[in-house]
């Protein structure tokens, strides 16, 4: 796959003020376009990520952010994917850049969450799988998590301690980040203490939902090397795939799993899918990664990546965690920016958070919780109705 | 007295006897889906219609989890204080399906491991002046009572 540089990046920091979701944005934006050294003037087409918690201007969140940045006859575009947003925005930027049809993109996701749990848009809606699983099962989000901590416990003998030095672990990375939420380092006994939200989950185990925006600005290759950027953080790798069918594994938002019975499952799992398409496209694999964010919603889901991205086999992530590979100064770290641990969710500029993170370790400006030499780094999330996604990035 | 029970929502199962989930099938496969006009994922289906089937209504546990803060609308909360519902996945014994379910009042997490024996009963969801809304829910086999 053809690269595109990423010329700057930009977040404002996450928290939770219940403000217009396009300030948070158009913040990130600016601070991104100032980061890349590029006059808003030469973007040709402005791509927003989704919010559907925020009204019509979160629907048509490019537009949004481009107006209050000024209208400038830029391109559109709007992409929702639940919480692989972020991502799907970013590829359809490539594809722009890469067709030709622009040679710089700027990409924005930005959100405002109300206090507690998502939950689904309001009415009567039985045609809903969304709806459905609140109304007759109570499945809430964290539901989902604790079925899937419960079944590594079943499946491997991870212990809930296991679960709680991944937030110990991310809380450490997180307190050195200025653009984090939570920034206090938690102990075992904090998570241990905290209440119980679904077995064998506890409230510091699960992800908070906030407020935030991150952006990122984007060019071909070519453009960059043209205005100043000899080197920029490239782009290798982008996957957005969706399950194949029979996936035995229940995940948000179904009332049931595929069926197993007129055959054995895909060979390759949906999570394991998502980081492997993006290792193709970018002809690498998991020994070249050297830094990894991932989605953590709970602090067990974090161990599951490690597996399903290809960094340890399967029941092995606790070992890797406890040996410390996976702590900033361990051989792989995960999560150096305190994950969705320290951030909280802000479903749409998540996944461009995780980016900007990325790039920073690779320029080598992520201050105390830099990772040493990094050149290649891998994202990976996962969203409601089969959206997940990855992004590689490499210098 | 009187009351009438019908479903929370129409369709996905059923309330006569032993209750069933109403799946469906590709005709002529054993690809099952649950609810029936909401699942499908199988790219062979295409312009078939599915059939109807009622889905078997003993599994063993997938997972199981909780709900201990009440789950925001459309979740109705019945209980004052709200009591934390258990949910298990249950893989279905010819379906090989994981179906969600919430289990029965007073089944917790202590009383559930994996590979455990459930069956599939009704329950009151909620409840207004003359009416009981109903939805499935699991229970262990060990704890059904017969002829219940």
């Amino acid at each position: 796959m053809d690269e595109i540089a990423v010329l700057g990046v930009g977040m404002h920091p996450w928290g939770k003020w219940g403000r217009n979701f396009t300030e948070y944005g158009v913040a990130a934006a600016r601070d991104a376009l100032a980061d890349a050294a590029v006059d808003y003037a030469d973007v040709g087409f402005v791509c927003g990520a989704v919010t559907v918690r925020c009204g019509y201007p979160g629907y048509v969140a490019g537009s949004t952010f481009a107006r209050a940045l000024g209208f400038t006859g830029a391109q559109l575009a709007s992409s929702y994917s639940a919480c692989a947003s972020g991502t799907t925005a970013l590829q359809v930027a490539r594809g722009q850049i890469l067709s030709g049809a622009c040679d710089v993109a700027l990409v924005v996701g930005a959100d405002t969450t109300p206090k507690g749990f998502l939950a689904p848009n309001a009415g009567h809606r039985p045609d809903d799988l969304d709806w459905l699983r609140f109304h007759l099962v109570g499945a809430t989000n964290p539901v989902y998590f604790g079925l899937h901590a419960r079944r590594r416990m079943d499946l491997y003998g991870a212990t809930t301690d296991d679960f709680a030095l991944v937030k110990v672990k991310n809380s450490r990375h997180g307190a050195h980040n200025p653009k984090a939420r939570f920034t206090k380092e938690y102990g075992l006994d904090d998570v241990r203490n905290s209440p119980v939200v679904s077995d064998p989950l506890r409230l510091l185990d699960i992800c908070a939902t906030s407020d935030g925006g991150a952006a990122l600005v984007v060019s071909s290759m070519e453009w960059a090397r043209d205005h100043g950027h000899a080197d920029p953080v490239r782009v290798a790798g982008i996957s957005t795939v969706s399950p194949t069918y029979p996936d035995p594994v229940i995940d948000l938002p179904y009332l049931a799993a595929d069926s197993l019975a007129g055959g054995t499952a895909a060979t390759v799992g949906f999570k394991e899918s998502i980081g492997a398409r993006a290792y193709t496209e970018a002809g690498l694999g998991p020994d070249d990664v050297d830094v990894a964010e991932v989605y953590d919603l709970s602090s067990a889901m974090e161990l599951d990546w490690y597996e399903q991205l290809g960094f340890c086999g399967a029941g092995e992530a606790e070992r890797l965690l406890r040996e410390g590979a996976t702590s900033i100064g361990g051989r792989l770290p995960v999560n150096p920016s305190g994950g969705l641990g320290a951030f909280g969710e802000a479903v749409p500029a998540q996944a461009i958070a995780q980016v900007c993170e990325l790039v920073w370790q690779l320029r080598g400006t992520a201050g105390a919780r830099q990772v040493e030499a990094a050149r290649v780094g891998i994202t990976v999330n996962q969203g409601l109705f089969g959206h997940g996604s990855a992004v590689i990035v490499r210098r | 007295m009187g009351r009438t029970r019908v479903p929370a929502v129409e369709g996905l199962f059923t309330t006569d006897g032993e209750p069933r989930l109403i799946g469906g099938r590709v005709p002529g496969t054993e690809s099952y889906f649950f609810p029936k006009h909401l699942g499908g994922a199988d790219p062979r289906v295409g312009p078939v219609e599915l059939e109807e089937v009622l889905l078997s209504r003993r599994g063993r546990v997938w997972s199981y989890t909780t709900s201990h803060y009440p789950p925001p609308p459309p979740f109705v909360v019945t209980t004052e204080p709200y009591e934390p519902i258990t949910i298990a996945a249950v893989e279905l014994e010819v379906e090989k399906m994981v179906v969600l379910g919430q289990c029965v009042a007073g089944v917790t997490p202590e009383d559930l491991e994996v590979g455990m024996e459930m069956e599939l009963t009704t329950d009151t969801l909620y409840s207004d002046d003359d009416r009981d809304y109903l939805v499935w829910k699991w229970r262990p086999v060990a704890a059904a009572e017969p002829g219940d």
